[in-house]
């Protein structure tokens, strides 16, 4: 694809954003002697092995016990550790909610919940797997930061940063190899939006798999003659509202994107934002209340209408409805 | 903190009780039963055993660490952390009240000194103290860490998930410990949901389990804390069985379910009150 268009981003190489935590929770653990990692029985899927290895007395193996695995991270993190827990998102937040509500939300635990696997992109295992409420439920906890990185380079970043960070997090990331098109010297501001591409015509906000979507959505429409501006929606909650306000009150309209469902997701908190201070015509590209299903990544991307042609579908009827 | 004597632990354990059956009356609302059933454990552990400061850290590090899993029965922690010196006596009248820090069940939330993380929902506090004790391991922190669980907290599956965890990891610098009164809020756990041999049940999974059977008995359950610290350091976690009876001290709450989650009235208040002798003085 960008051999026929002009992206203002460009890749070099894929890797998974799972890659991008093990590198980051390496670097994480050499910089600081209290992090320490625990997983249950996903080593390799989670990238963990290099920190295991490196740092085997700071690695648990929890075995196949996510709700244990939560109150660990939570007794850890009372003595001055800075636990990251490891396991595929659907276990890391249905599974064990009311443990990360009891144990670590309301009691103010400095835990990072690292998640992989994140939403219809895991492909071929299904629905069982592919959670697609995670981002809605991990938000509506108070006290929680939510953080969802576009590819291997940013989530490396936010590893990282997380660590430096105290207080509850969710940090959640994909399995397919990515196009990896942020820079690798990139500064991780927790909480504070990033503008991609300046525009004036519509507001793409993407956030995870869907920004390099939405690079690719901008540069279609760009062929089109409409400018579109991109914001990297890295971290749901806290949400830069004032870039968000900033954005729609230039352009007047905007797309929320995200492999997520409509409800609970980055798309309710931007309506939420637009409704009390701005209002303004949205359109939502996400999974409208379904679970997911078997398939390559790509394939359900576009059955489930989440990639670039459907964002630049949207963005047109957000246009039209100024 | 200087340990206190049996007598002096024993005046201690009856002004606790006061303590709990006028704070749940005050509110009408609470649980008295099994706290009252533990009043022994909890003055012989922070009068005679935790190794603690009253100057609270969260970390709490070179300290021994407790931590409650059944959250419930929090009317028993709070008086036990007040006479301790966590915080004023007087704030236990704002137990369950608006604006006050002695939450229904505890939390961290109000920053109340002495409470590390938030328990009511079950199931959760063995994993934390886990946590807690391995993350001193690796600090080369010699503290101690305790939990302790309700039996009717037996049947919450993530305890069964942590039984399996301790032992493999060889943590051996914690003491868990179960009361086992045999009552929970349906009625007797026999009934709702068979336990069966707990003491097999933990053995099975590789703790160092010991029996103490009159867990009202003040001489009975210091001697068998201080038998349970020398059991550590051998590769095992320790599991205290801790046989209480529900309500005891109170005759009419003795030994039945029905005073889980139930305050008393005015007047049996005042019966309870008759039957409980002030040795330290009311708030």
């Amino acid at each position: 694809m960008e051999k026929t268009l002009d992206t203002k981003f460009t890749y070099t190489e894929k890797s998974d954003t799972r890659s991008g935590f093990g590198d980051g929770l390496l670097e994480a653990g050499r910089k600081n002697p209290n992090v320490v990692g625990l997983c249950a029985d996903l080593i390799g899927s989670l990238k963990m092995g290099a920190f295991q290895k490196e740092f085997p007395e700071r690695f648990f193996q929890v075995g196949i016990a996510e709700a244990n695995m939560m109150g660990l991270a939570a007794g850890m993190s009372i003595n001055g550790k800075i636990p990251f827990t490891g396991t595929f998102a659907n276990f890391s937040t249905g599974r064990v909610y009311d443990q990360i509500r009891q144990s670590i939300a309301y009691s103010e635990k400095n835990v990072k919940i690292c998640a992989s696997h994140a939403g219809l992109t895991l492909g071929e295992d299904g629905a069982t797997h592919q959670i697609l409420e995670d981002l809605g439920m991990m938000k509506m906890l108070p006290n929680m930061t939510v953080i969802n990185p576009c590819d291997y380079n940013q989530t490396k970043a936010a590893t990282m940063a997380i660590a430096d960070y105290h207080g509850p997090v969710y940090l959640r990331f994909g399995r397919p190899k990515w196009p990896i098109f942020t820079p690798t010297d990139q500064k991780f501001e927790i909480g504070k939006a990033w503008k991609m591409i300046e525009g004036k015509d519509v507001t793409i906000f993407a956030t995870g798999h869907l920004v390099w979507e939405a690079v690719v959505a901008e540069a279609m429409l760009r062929e089109e003659g409409i400018n579109a501006e991109v914001i990297n929606i890295h971290t749901i909650k806290p949400l830069d509202t004032e870039a968000i306000l900033e954005s729609v009150a230039k352009t007047g309209c905007c797309v929320t994107a995200e492999e997520h469902q409509y409800n609970g997701g980055l798309g309710d908190s931007v309506a939420q934002t637009l409704v009390r201070n701005n209002p303004a015509p949205q359109e939502f590209i996400g999974v409208d209340d379904s679970f997911g299903e078997s398939g390559k990544p790509m394939e359900l991307l576009d059955k489930y209408g989440l990639d670039a042609n459907n964002i630049v579908k949207a963005a047109k009827k957000s246009i039209s409805r100024k | 903190m200087e340990k206190l004597s049996t007598e002096q632990l024993k005046k201690t354990a009856s002004q606790v009780r006061r303590d709990i059956v006028r704070m749940v009356h005050d509110v009408q609302s609470g649980h008295p039963g099994a706290s009252l059933g533990c009043t022994e454990f909890f003055v012989a552990l922070y009068f005679n055993q935790l190794k603690h400061n009253s100057d609270f850290s969260m970390e709490g590090k070179g300290e021994d660490l407790f931590f409650l899993s059944n959250g419930h029965i929090s009317p028993v922690w709070y008086s036990v952390l007040a006479r301790s010196g966590y915080f004023n006596v007087d704030e236990l009248k704002t137990f369950r009240k608006i604006n006050s820090r002695l939450q229904g069940h505890p939390a961290v939330e109000e920053g109340l000194p002495g409470i590390r993380i938030a328990s009511g929902s079950l199931g959760q506090g063995l994993s934390v103290a886990i946590g807690a004790a391995q993350a001193k391991k690796i600090d080369g922190d010699d503290g101690v860490v305790y939990a302790l669980m309700g039996d009717g907290e037996q049947q919450e599956g993530q305890i069964w998930e942590a039984a399996m965890y301790a032992p493999h990891h060889k943590v051996d610098n914690l003491i868990a410990t179960i009361d086992f009164n045999g009552q929970q809020i349906d009625g007797p756990t026999d009934a709702v949901m068979n336990l069966n041999d707990l003491k097999a049940k933990w053995e099975a999974f590789g703790w160092e389990v010991i029996d103490t059977l009159k867990g009202n008995d003040m001489e009975a359950v210091v001697s068998s804390l201080e038998y349970a610290r020398t059991l550590l350091g051998k590769g095992k976690p320790v599991l205290n069985l801790l046989h209480t009876d529900m309500g005891y001290g109170v005759d009419f709450m003795v030994g039945t379910h029905k005073w889980h989650g139930v305050a008393p009235n005015d007047e049996q208040l005042a019966d309870a009150l008759g039957q409980l002798e002030e040795t330290l003085g009311d708030y």
